[in-house]
């Protein structure tokens, strides 16, 4: 691989993280993240829209009038989702009731659109599926991330394994909604420790 | 044509041509996909009706019927459980706008006398960790050989015998107010027979 | 339920920003200034308001009844980006004053996401034209009251002293999160 498509894929893991250093997406980030299953789904599933819209909007991108061009993209992108939404309803019921609403909404979610704006209809496919993996990854790595603080501090359990016994009420506050503002902040404070002191 | 024209139609064709293509794609990951959800909202409603009526060997499914509340303003799903060609229990399948976070389906399973038998929640909004809680067998067990018709189906709060939620009071409401509105319809249908 | 309930609600109980978690990220984007966060507010009410009826009158004429609901999706946030469009034309045209004081937040409302949220919610919980019109007035309400009161904190907190390790958006997320639990406040007000 070479430097370019090295630099390319890593992007969006620790550089320009979605989650915690370009504050996209930020919707879904705090809206699915009460446990770290829905919040892996919720990545897993920006990944696909993300690398799927990406490629297509690398392949087509110089047959679109550029004063129809974000239209275009908006229909691109919001079928992707709906196929996708289909077939999560069809084959992933739960984390379809899971994640509810935001499922629709992952066409709005800024990530795909201000990825595809910014790097798919400039360049070519190769480079495309690299950015979207890096971008998806990153992002599902803060959704993660976020999902198992809020489900560990807020209901005692990770990934639906439950630790805590009966009698020890965990801190219900991080599976509420303020909860979701203050753990991200947390999160955010020691990912950019952890940058500062590399 | 002139320059601008060409440009208009450019953008119209192109916008046209995506916009068909999408639509196609869509009716048919639609129609390839119809099957499956179908399938799997089914599977998920008769899991939950097996969870709350007594062992069946019927199709529930099959003898669905509709029942009515007294002003027929609600319709709600009847779901009868047969051992042997003898109705044991069964569930309907009931809702609540009450909920805190909007509203509350769930299916109760009642004993043929009346009396409730368990019930499960197929959907809701309320809060993970408080309102969640209703679904859990802490809360349910006590519900067992309840008889809302000879019992007060409220919470202790409200002068009833039902034991809330802590910290979830709109949600147990919701609950009481679901399994009262399936105990309405019961009623009125059993009156009418 | 009346249309009172929907709309108090919609406002407060269940505030579309602090605790449905719908348009993010202009209430941490635009809320620097109380005048940047109401001029953003004041376009997304308009915005909501005109395209929740909009998509209202488009499923129910033509998705419903043709069994086309798995378009919504598409259709919607195309309806909502023309109209946005349009409305940013008409502005422009009719009142330049008005576009001067909201022009520049009507691009970026097309991706907000409270704006497909609500006209997608209004569907899913069955309201008719007048309930749904007074539940996305509502919560648009609820955004605009959110982020100004957001941005009125934020000024002040400009002239704090901050840890450096909190500073900017750690800072910020806190101050949402207090905020969020001061609207957790009105919780039962709708039961």
């Amino acid at each position: 691989m070479n430097k370019q498509s090295y630099i390319n894929l890593t992007r969006g893991i620790i550089k320009e993280n979605p989650t915690f250093v370009m504050l996209l997406g930020m919707c879904p980030t705090l809206g699915v993240t009460t446990s770290a299953s829905n919040g892996f789904g919720m990545g897993i599933a920006t990944l696909f829209v993300l690398i799927f819209s990406n490629i297509m909007i690398s392949l087509i991108k110089n047959v679109i009038p550029p004063m129809v061009r974000i239209p275009s993209y908006i229909v691109v992108i919001a079928s992707i989702v709906t196929v996708m939404e289909l077939l999560m309803a069809a084959y992933l019921p739960t984390l379809h009731g899971a994640l509810g609403i935001f499922i629709p909404l992952i066409v709005v979610n800024c990530i795909i659109l201000g990825r595809a704006e910014a790097f798919a209809s400039k360049n070519n496919v190769w480079q495309s599926i690299l950015d979207a993996v890096g971008m998806g990854v990153g992002f599902t790595i803060g959704l993660t991330s976020l999902g198992v603080v809020r489900e560990v501090l807020g209901n005692g359990s990770v990934f639906g394994y439950t630790f805590l016994t009966e009698d020890v009420s965990p801190l219900l506050l991080f599976i509420m909604p303020p909860g979701a503002f203050l753990a991200l902040a947390g999160l955010i404070v020691l990912f950019n420790k952890l940058q500062g002191s590399k | 044509m002139t320059n601008n024209q060409k440009k208009f139609m450019n953008m119209v064709i192109t916008l046209t041509i995506i916009a068909g293509a999408s639509a196609f794609l869509l009716s048919s990951v639609y129609q390839f996909t119809k099957e499956p959800i179908a399938k799997a909202k089914d599977k998920r409603e008769l899991e939950a009706i097996s969870q709350v009526v007594e062992e069946f060997d019927n199709n529930p499914f099959a003898e669905k019927m509709i029942i009515y509340s007294k002003n027929q303003k609600d319709k709600l799903d009847f779901y009868p459980a047969r051992k042997k060609g003898n109705i044991t229990s069964f569930a309907i399948k009931t809702y609540s706008d009450n909920g805190f976070g909007g509203k509350i389906e769930m299916i109760v399973g009642f004993y043929i006398s009346g009396a409730i038998k368990n019930f499960k929640i197929t959907s809701h909004q309320e809060t993970p960790g408080l309102g969640s809680k209703a679904d859990d067998a802490k809360f349910k067990e006590q519900f067992d050989g309840f008889n809302p018709n000879k019992q007060i189906l409220k919470v202790r709060q409200d002068g009833g015998e039902i034991d809330g939620i802590t910290a979830a009071t709109i949600t147990s409401r919701a609950v009481l107010d679901a399994i009262q509105r399936a105990t309405d319809a019961y009623n009125n249908f059993n009156a009418g027979k | 339920m009346s249309y009172l309930m929907i709309f108090i609600t919609a406002v407060f109980v269940n505030n579309i920003v602090l605790s449905q978690f719908l348009g993010i990220c202009p209430f941490l984007g635009v809320s620097k200034k109380i005048s940047t966060a109401a001029g953003m507010g004041f376009a997304v009410m308009f915005v909501i308001t005109l395209s929740t009826i909009v998509t209202f009158l488009i499923y129910y004429t033509f998705l419903q009844p043709y069994n086309l609901g798995f378009m919504m999706t598409v259709t919607f946030i195309l309806v909502i980006a023309s109209l946005v469009q349009m409305v940013e034309i008409i502005l422009k045209k009719v009142s330049p004053a008005l576009y001067q004081a909201l022009g520049i937040f009507l691009p970026l409302i097309t991706t907000n996401c409270a704006v497909l949220g609500i006209a997608i919610l209004t569907i899913q919980k069955n309201y008719n034209i007048v309930a749904g019109t007074c539940y996305a007035l509502a919560s648009a309400i609820g955004f605009t009251l959110a982020i100004i009161i957001f941005a009125g904190i934020r000024e002040r907190l400009a002239y704090t002293k901050i840890p450096t390790s909190l500073q900017g958006t750690p800072i910020a997320l806190i101050t949402a999160s207090l905020l969020s639990m001061a609207f957790m406040g009105f919780a039962g007000i709708g039961g």
